[in-house]
């Protein structure tokens, strides 16, 4: 059973971003890039499926710039088997990305397909689901655990009010969260074993895939900033100022 | 008029109050308000959906398979449904989030999420890299469809409407999924969302039985919801659906209590716009104090004791 991960090359979760000044966009120059956090839980989590002699290939997948082949190295160095790169310079959006997965799928026929549940750069939520949309397949979406046995997923998810376990039919979109594993770091030998393993690329139009972007960017601003108050000296101090100041109790 | 399609969120006996802040989104948007209610055995929904200020006609599709609202069921029949509605719209919420996508996918349009402010009709505010960039963007699609934050938009009166409902009908039932069990958090609190008052506890607390012990009382004194960092969460202080922050709840409280939180930008982007923030932290260079109105330098196991004395 082939397992597919989608991988996404994000600004590093350490980083607090930039806007740019005139408005277009944050500021990516000599800004740490990384494997965004949940994609590597996504990995993790395919991984230890193979290990445990469920999943025979893991094959992860990335879209975006050729600097994306890095993020593979990296997915390749925790344990895929393979990566495979959809290269473009567009501005790639969540429907975008979804339908050039469908593609890769399609020629590859996984039976499961993890993704992150959102990228922590456009903060989208959307991929996995669009996908699985596409596919016509049952969405496990935020996963804190995962089973599989008999052709089923069964899958604990994080919803508002607590928890919830479903079972879905294999092919699955599954999609996870913080919770599902604690992803290993890559041990340098793997690095370098990594470098060795296949990397395929395509381009969108050898998939037969329209990625025009369909909502426009018309400027990006910073927030609201939030100015820092006092620091109070004790208990008494703050209390009286939030029923006198802030009146709030 | 172009008509706005917002989708109930529900647990088939009553309406969640957050269906109102996504009705005050499609408000601002504007034009004639639907509401759709997919459930089962849901006729207590749709006549509380009725009855939402502005809301001019409520669509009921009551059918066993959709007791659980599978955004895999619960899709298709938006997309059956979605002909003659220029927005789609529902709450930014576990359950939007799950829903919409795929909802968006099966219309070939693009999902918008989360949005926080309307421009237009076709341009919105959402935020980005944990509400560090709000972005602005235009969308080319015939059909929007829209989640939208919660805290960013008042929710309207549930009271003064007095929409039609008409039924109709279910789609198909895929059976791609089935439930085994839920475990929802039994709590007496107010729900995070809706909450006045929030504390909530970090990795500083240490152990679930302090987290416990040093914050229930005080949450218990302020009639507060409990909240928690990853960290807190992580470490099994208390259950995942207590995480506030950017990729878990984003709350707006008129009061927010951040006690041994160090205030890393994730959780900080779930909390932010609550109205004032008191930070209890033992580090004073800790960068939770860069937005707290009022910091208190102290050991929380001291201080709040303290407070709760002070309190009265
Ligand atoms: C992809 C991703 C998503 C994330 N999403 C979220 C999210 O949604 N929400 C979230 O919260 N985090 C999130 N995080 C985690 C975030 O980066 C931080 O790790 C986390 O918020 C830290 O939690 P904390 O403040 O409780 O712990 P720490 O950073 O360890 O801080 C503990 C604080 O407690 C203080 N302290 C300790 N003992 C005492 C004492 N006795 N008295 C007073 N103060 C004390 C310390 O001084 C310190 O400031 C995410 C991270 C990633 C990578």
């Amino acid at each position: 059973m082939k397992i597919l991960v989608p991988v996404k090359r994000v600004v590093d979760y350490n980083v607090k971003v930039r806007v740019k000044a005139d408005g277009t966009g944050v500021d990516l120059a000599n800004v740490k890039m990384s494997m965004n956090p949940f994609d590597e839980i996504s990995l993790e989590e395919a991984v230890r499926l193979k290990e445990a002699g469920i999943a025979t290939d893991v094959i992860a997948v990335s879209c975006g710039l050729p600097a994306c082949q890095e993020t593979l190295r990296t997915a390749m160095a925790i344990g895929a088997d393979r990566g495979i790169l959809v290269e473009t310079a567009e501005d790639l959006q969540p429907l975008a990305v979804a339908k050039l997965i469908q593609a890769i799928a399609k020629k590859e026929q996984p039976q499961i397909v993890i993704f992150g549940k959102q990228a922590i750069d456009d903060d989208a939520n959307q991929t996995g689901q669009m996908f699985a949309a596409l596919m016509g397949w049952a969405q496990a979406t935020f996963a804190s655990k995962v089973a599989l046995a008999n052709g089923l997923a069964t899958v604990t998810r994080e919803i508002d009010g607590g928890a919830e376990t479903v079972e879905c039919k294999l092919p699955v979109v599954i999609t996870s969260d913080l919770r599902l594993n604690e992803p290993r770091y890559a041990t340098l030998p793997n690095i370098m074993k990594a470098k060795k393993k296949p990397l395929d690329v395509f381009k969108p139009a050898d998939l037969g895939i329209d990625v025009t972007p369909r909502l426009t960017l018309v400027n990006i601003a910073e927030p609201p900033k939030r100015r820092a108050g006092i620091k109070v000296a004790d208990v008494q101090q703050l209390v009286a100022k939030l029923r006198n100041e802030a009146k709030v109790i | 008029m172009t008509k706005l399609l917002v989708i109930a969120e529900h647990d088939n006996a009553g309406l969640k109050a957050v269906t109102l802040n996504a009705v005050a989104a499609a408000q601002k948007i504007g034009g004639e308000i639907h509401v759709l209610v997919a459930g089962s055995g849901c006729v207590a929904v749709a006549a509380a959906a009725a009855k939402i200020a502005g809301v001019a006609q409520v669509r009921l599709a009551d059918a066993e398979h959709y007791a659980e609202q599978t955004p895999e069921n619960v899709a298709i029949l938006v997309q059956a449904q979605a002909a003659g509605y220029s927005h789609i719209l529902a709450a930014a919420t576990g359950m939007g989030k799950n829903l919409l996508p795929r909802v968006a996918a099966l219309l070939d349009v693009a999902q918008i999420s989360e949005i926080t402010a309307v421009v237009s009709p076709d341009t919105f505010v959402r935020p980005t890299y944990a509400g560090n960039a709000m972005a602005t963007v235009q969308s080319a699609d015939a059909i929007k469809v829209i989640t939208a934050r919660g805290t960013a938009f008042d929710a309207v009166a549930a009271e003064g409407g007095d929409a039609a409902i008409e039924a109709i009908a279910a789609a198909a039932d895929l059976g791609l999924v089935r439930l085994i069990g839920r475990e929802i958090t039994q709590s007496a609190r107010p729900e995070l969302g809706a909450a006045k008052v929030i504390v909530s506890g970090g990795r500083g607390l240490g152990s679930r039985e302090k987290f416990d012990e040093v914050l229930e009382p005080l949450a218990d004194k302020l009639n507060a919801a409990l909240g928690a960092s990853r960290a807190a969460v992580d470490a099994g202080f208390v259950p995942n659906d207590y995480q506030v922050g950017q990729t878990g709840k984003i709350v707006a409280p008129s009061l927010y209590f951040a006690i041994g939180i160090s205030g890393a930008l994730q959780h900080l982007a779930g909390m932010k716009d609550s109205k004032v923030i008191v930070a209890i932290n033992k580090d004073e260079d800790a960068p939770i104090f860069q937005v707290a109105d009022y910091g208190l330098v102290a050991d929380l196991f001291q201080a709040v004791p303290a407070l709760i004395a002070e309190l009265g």
